[in-house]
């Protein structure tokens, strides 16, 4: 198991009464990314900014690369690239200056400054228009100009404050790439995002935020296993069969007639070759056979679900 | 718990990055503009009129300075009314454009303070009044060399040098305003309408209120109202209330340090002109001393504004 970058242990903010994040753990380790994933208002920003010294630490421990951001921001903040939410730059300077400006403020030598800016502008396919004012920038370039600045720091811990937000599905998944090409030099990777799909297929482990907790933390196979109960679930459309030659396959637990021929399978493994034999052998004819990725939103739907009948 | 690293650290790039800023934005340039012009304006007039009139005067550099003539006001006057117009003008969006531009948490999650932001961004503003001072007292000094053909005495010199450094805390303070409104205010046209209140209130109105403040507080004592006059206290107590406004402050220093014969700024007693030599001129260090009390008042005003300012930054949460 790889080195921990950033570990936070009982970390609570609070706005006077209101609780923003209450009592939360969390591990990132080297080299892996890392969702923190919620609606909106949940405490996934108020987290970030903590982890970065932005903001006051109520109560609780963080540890960032070994430094404690709350008494020693400076050295934790040399260490993170932050891409913030709906990230802004200056609109009068060209991103080629906007950056400048940035590695002045982190002290990047002034020898190799040129070299660092031109090939992190060109790693997020910006060197285009690098001599153009921001102004003129779309968003989707606006957030690929704001990960050049974490390339550009060359940050041992990424974090990205809901980094796909407002793109459209050509610049998001640009984005995603990009943000894998991080996870490839070995940076760890914390991302938060509100759109649970869009990040379940880069995320290595998530965390689901509610309400200021994380109700939920561990890979998104874990998730599943947890809270949909470890099963396949099995899509049929087949003509000539029914739910009791269907329900007769050893492992199936539960079958549900959907209508038109078409039917659920809960099952204890991967069972699509053994339904197709036996739907074939049985003389009907398979029309369709899917299985379902479990997919983060069905998990975060049916954890709430849960949630809320038991409160 | 102390925090670690300089609160320094990035001072040097935030201080340079706004004075370019600064610099080259229009908003200045026609700040620059203006106040070049109506400078230029009294200057010429005040030459023209010094030519024929006062040859024998042994300040002229400063008369320049000084000098009104309808239906324009003296230079200094202009200046008073100028300096506070472009310091606002320069630090009303200063903290709160970074929020709407969003660019705010960026900038600090670099590895500096915000001490470091503030400061930076206090003394460009401050560097800027500073450049476009010192191009402006330097034409004057020029255009007097130039049209009146006198060289300035060595004392001529270091009066309206050290009315320069005085102008500039002046402009410092209206300057240290227009932050703090910036840090208070999230809409910078809120700060902006604020600074400009302020200034206004400060410049126009106190000066009409002060006389009814000092008639509530004191009430006039009839011998006083016999002879027509305010009493002892109640002149004392205008004083001071006026002195509350930075631009009385300015006055009263421009009065002692650009005419040379100010000898007392408040009340004077027959008895305390005992062997005085009316209208001969003060010596420099005189007439600074005279003064000193205003002067370290407004560097006092800069520094408490900003500490205010430093203070509602520092407990400011980034997130927008």
């Amino acid at each position: 198991m790889s080195a921990v970058v950033i570990s936070a242990e009982n970390l609570t903010k609070r706005y006077g009464r209101v609780v923003a994040v209450d009592g939360i753990n969390l591990a990132v380790r080297r080299g892996e990314i890392f969702g923190l994933l919620g609606p909106n208002g949940a405490g996934k920003t108020t987290t970030i900014l903590m982890l970065l010294g932005l903001t006051d630490v109520t109560a609780g421990r963080i540890d960032v690369l070994g430094f404690d951001p709350v008494r020693d921001p400076l050295e934790v903040k040399r260490r993170i690239g932050y891409l913030p939410d709906s990230v802004g730059f200056y609109d009068n300077l060209t991103a080629r200056e906007n950056l400048r400006y940035t590695a002045r403020l982190a002290r990047i030598d002034r020898s190799e400054m040129d070299d660092r800016i031109t090939s992190a502008l060109a790693r997020v396919r910006l060197d285009q228009v690098a001599d153009r004012r921001v102004a003129t920038f779309s968003r989707g370039m606006r957030q690929r100009l704001g990960l050049a600045e974490v390339l550009l720091k060359r940050a041992e811990v990424a974090i990205l404050d809901e980094p796909t937000s407002g793109l459209d599905p050509q610049s998001t998944y640009e984005l995603l790439e990009m943000i894998r090409g991080l996870k490839a030099d070995g940076v760890a990777v914390l991302l938060s995002s509100h759109l649970l799909d869009r990040v379940q297929s880069v995320c290595d482990r998530v965390a689901l935020f509610h309400r200021g907790r994380i109700a939920l933390q561990g890979t998104v196979a874990d998730l599943a296993r947890e809270v949909l109960g470890g099963g396949f679930t099995i899509l049929v459309e087949a003509r000539g069969t029914d739910t009791a030659a269907l329900a007769a396959i050893p492992g199936v637990r539960q079958v549900t007639d959907e209508g038109d021929g078409r039917f659920r399978l809960m099952a204890d493994a991967d069972l699509r070759s053994e339904v197709a034999s036996r739907i074939v052998s049985g003389g009907g004819t398979l029309l369709r056979l899917n299985m379902l990725d479990p997919s983060l939103d069905a998990i975060y739907a049916r954890y709430f679900e849960g949630a809320r009948d038991a409160a | 718990m102390r925090r670690k690293g300089s609160p320094w650290t990035g001072l040097a790039p935030v201080f340079l990055k706004e004075l370019a800023d600064h610099l080259g934005s229009a908003r200045m340039r026609v700040l620059e503009w203006l106040v070049l012009l109506t400078g230029i304006a009294a200057v010429y007039t005040a030459i023209r009129e010094i030519g024929t009139v006062t040859a024998q005067d042994p300040f002229l550099l400063l008369r320049l300075f000084t000098h009104a003539r309808d239906p324009l006001p003296s230079f200094v006057s202009l200046l008073g009314f100028l300096i506070p117009l472009v310091a606002i003008g320069l630090g009303f969006d200063a903290v709160n454009s970074e929020f709407s531009r969003r660019t705010m948490s960026r900038v600090l999650a670099q590895p500096i303070y915000r001490d470091a932001l503030l400061v930076g961004k206090f003394l460009a503003g401050l560097g800027t009044l500073a450049i476009s001072l010192v191009a402006l007292w330097l034409l004057i000094v020029g255009l007097g060399l130039l049209l009146l053909g006198v060289p300035p005495s060595g004392e001529e010199v270091l009066r309206s040098f050290t009315f320069l450094v005085v102008t500039l805390f002046y402009g410092g303070v209206w300057l240290a305003v227009a932050i703090l409104f910036s840090v208070l205010f999230r809409s910078p046209a809120t700060s902006a309408l604020c600074a400009i209140g302020l200034w206004l209130l400060l410049t126009i109105l106190w000066p009409i209120l002060v006389p009814f403040v000092v008639q509530a507080i004191i009430p006039p004592d009839p011998a006083a109202i016999i002879l027509g006059v305010s009493s002892l206290e109640q002149i004392e107590l205008q004083q001071t209330l006026a002195r509350l406004s930075p631009n009385t402050l300015f006055g009263e220093i421009v009065l002692a340090l650009l005419h040379p014969s100010t000898r007392a700024l408040g009340l004077v007693f027959p008895a305390q002109l005992q062997g005085a030599l009316l209208g001969t001129p003060l010596p420099f260090g005189e007439s600074l001393l005279l003064v000193w009390p205003q002067i370290t008042g407004l560097i006092a005003a800069v520094i408490l504004l900003f500490a205010i300012t430093y203070v509602s930054f520092q407990r400011q949460e980034i997130r927008a």
